[in-house]
């Protein structure tokens, strides 16, 4: 059996540029723990689609993750690093604008 | 320095204004992100992986004192309070808004600033040597020149829509400190009989096929310089491929129609331009050169210099490693460290641009150059001044003794910013430099460059470093691969792949190894790691670095 694939719809938000993720309630929000984690891979695309013209974020895709014990887990260490910043300096949430 | 004129300063006002419109025009979803994206790389502003980041040309790497405050300004009021200094010349901000972005831009024109062809497939900034019309072995100050060019590229009509990115180096000393041969054109100047001339190289250029720059004109008279250039630019436009990204840098139109043909062209091109140029190029060469002329120096006694040598160590061994021969009698250049034990290659803080600024001023003749390196140079510092210009930088972080050794690296942003990386480069390098700090040895391993790029578009170099790490993604995992024997200098020279790559974890004994291999076969601390990797070869370095491999071999 092949392994299950969940996905996340993330993007950067057009104003600030930060990395948002797709919430169960269809809005951006900025933390990966609070992103709709979807089971199934056309699900996933259908959501995708719904999104790709949503004017306030740019470059809409789907990244892998896992659920974990704090909401969805990014699998490639570039999901990671999208979803912490940088080590450098420290991600400062952004607060999303209405 | 170079100060805009009427018409530079209303060309790039234009443009500020032109991009405000462009973000409003996004901003309300007049315009959408596939119309608006070409716009804002023309202006340099890119979405990378956690923000958009701005990328501002430093041209020739000069800045003045009020420059350097400004973008001390610029990080403080628009992003975080930091700047990133790249291996092009250019500083970078990492957090700006978009909607911030038109008064970023704005505040540059201020200071006769800009982000224009930061990106695209145009002339890029034009690098020059960070020694500039203060090293001891220069014939010429190239900056002049460089302006020129810059002048003359912003915004050529003919040169907007190249096949590919065009980077133009340009040294006005035999030495190669611009590393021109990695440079699309690469300019090195030379004395023939009395007269200047430059060595003219293309092709040059690292990223995914990296390739030494072949000269295509091994003197040309300073004076053709313009209508030469025009002429490559304009056998490139035609000949270059635009089907295919990969094989669009001019370096494959010289590999695949070879260096004679390539020259045929543009000899031929360059006999019907020249008589166009008609003199014009010379009148404006000599306008900015009156912008250019050398400061004046001060003839005072440096003894307090030796005696703060003979009493402070601390302070001999910042000059044993970050003073440069000034051409000037009694004067030094300075290269400032951006590279702390452990801070990110290249970043600097508002707070240090505005120590930096003031100390241009006052002890710099109001001059700072931002080299390929990532470090700082005041080039014309008169040596009594330097205990109390240490003084200052230690004060404020900007003072560690490390310029040419190991933890002087060179590291592209990698993938702790860049959206193209595979890997991270920022904390290797801070790994590295950390480490080797901690055992003490780097003054003993002596010169030696390491440069990391975190994916094969190679901005952090690592082709020619003696030291070269590339930052790979291996099924999932970072993978840092090395290479060994580079070489940036005139003699240009790029390094070869030692191997498989190594893990995160494996890297940092790898290379313990790799130095202690290197300490163990040296003739003496005079041979440094280059000129021992040349004597012996790559083998013994192999052998420290797959120890297994080479037992099972032997
Ligand atoms: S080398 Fe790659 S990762 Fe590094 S800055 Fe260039 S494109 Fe980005």
């Amino acid at each position: 059996m092949s392994k299950q694939v969940f996905s996340v719809v993330t993007a950067n938000d057009l104003l600030g540029g930060h990395v948002v993720y797709l919430s169960p309630l269809g809005t951006w929000v900025p933390e990966v723990r609070d992103a709709e984690l979807i089971p199934d891979i056309a699900r996933a695309r259908l959501r995708l689609e719904e999104v790709t013209d949503d004017a306030s974020v740019v470059g809409v895709y789907l990244a892998e993750m896992l659920p974990g014990p704090d909401g969805p887990r990014p699998m490639h260490f570039r999901e990671v690093f999208r979803a912490q910043g940088p080590s450098a300096h420290a991600r400062v949430p952004e607060v999303r604008h209405v | 320095m170079y100060e805009y004129d009427a018409f530079d300063d209303a060309f790039v006002r234009a443009r500020v204004a032109q991009f405000r419109n462009q973000v409003e025009r996004r901003l309300s979803g007049a315009l959408t992100e596939e119309e608006f994206r070409p716009l804002r790389l023309m202006n340099g502003l890119y979405l990378q992986l956690h923000a958009y980041m701005l990328r501002v040309a430093i041209p020739y790497g000069t800045l003045t004192g009020r420059q350097m405050r400004q973008l001390a300004h610029i990080a403080d009021q628009w992003d975080r309070g930091y700047g990133h200094f790249t291996t092009r010349q250019n500083i970078q901000f990492n957090w700006p808004k978009l909607k911030d972005v038109p008064d970023m831009l704005e505040a540059l024109a201020d200071v006769g600033m800009h982000a224009i062809q930061t990106s695209g497939n145009c002339v890029r900034n034009v690098t020059a040597d960070h020694f500039a019309g203060a090293a001891a072995d220069e014939i010429e100050d190239p900056r002049p020149w460089a302006e020129l060019l810059r002048q003359w590229s912003t915004d050529h009509p003919e040169f907007q829509f190249l096949p590919r990115k065009f980077k133009i180096a340009i040294t006005g000393s035999p030495r190669d400190r611009a590393v021109t041969r990695a440079h699309d054109i690469g300019l090195r100047m030379l004395n023939e009989d009395g007269a200047a001339g430059f060595e003219v190289s293309i092709g040059g250029g690292l990223g995914r096929t990296p390739m030494v720059g072949k000269v295509l004109r091994p003197f040309l008279p300073v004076a053709d310089l313009l209508p030469y250039v025009e002429a490559i630019l304009s056998t490139y436009n035609l000949l270059g491929r635009r089907d295919n990204k990969y094989k669009a840098r001019i370096k494959i139109a010289v590999h695949e129609h070879g260096i004679e043909e390539i020259r045929r062209l543009v000899e031929a091109r360059f006999s019907e331009l020249r008589p166009l140029f008609g003199g014009g190029d010379q009148v404006r060469l000599a306008e900015i050169r009156t912008h250019f002329a050398p400061p004046v120096f001060e003839s005072r006694s440096d003894d307090g210099f030796e005696a703060a040598r003979r009493s402070d160590p601390v302070f001999r061994a910042w000059t044993d490693t970050n003073l440069s021969p000034h051409r000037q009698p009694g004067h030094a250049i300075v290269t400032v460290s951006l590279k702390a034990h452990g801070a990110v290659p290249g970043d600097v803080t508002s707070a240090q641009m505005r120590l930096l600024a003031g100390l241009a001023e006052r002890y710099s003749h109001d001059d700072l150059r931002i080299s390929h390196e990532q470090n700082v140079i005041l080039p014309h510092v008169h040596k009594a001044d330097l205990p109390a210009l240490h003084a200052a930088l230690l004060g404020a972080g900007l003072g560690t003794a490390n310029v040419g050794l190991i933890s002087d690296i060179i590291a592209c942003p990698g993938m702790d910013y860049c959206a193209l990386a595979t890997a991270r480069s920022i904390p290797v390098a801070q790994a590295i430099a950390q480490r080797f700090d901690a055992l003490k040895l780097e003054h003993e391993i002596g010169p030696l460059k390491l440069k990391i790029s975190g994916c094969i578009n190679a901005c952090g170099h690592h082709h020619v470093g003696h030291i070269g790490i590339l930052g790979l993604d291996r099924a999932g995992v970072e993978n840092y691969q090395i290479t060994l024997g580079g070489d940036g200098t005139e003699r240009t020279v790029l390094g070869e792949r030692a191997g498989p790559g190594f893990s995160a974890e494996e890297l940092l004994p790898a290379l313990e190894r790799l130095i202690a291999a290197y300490l163990e076969h040296r003739e003496g601390p005079e041979e440094t790691f280059l000129m021992a990797f040349r004597r012996l070869g790559a083998a013994p370095f192999k052998a420290a670095l797959y120890p297994r491999e080479a037992r099972n071999a032997a």
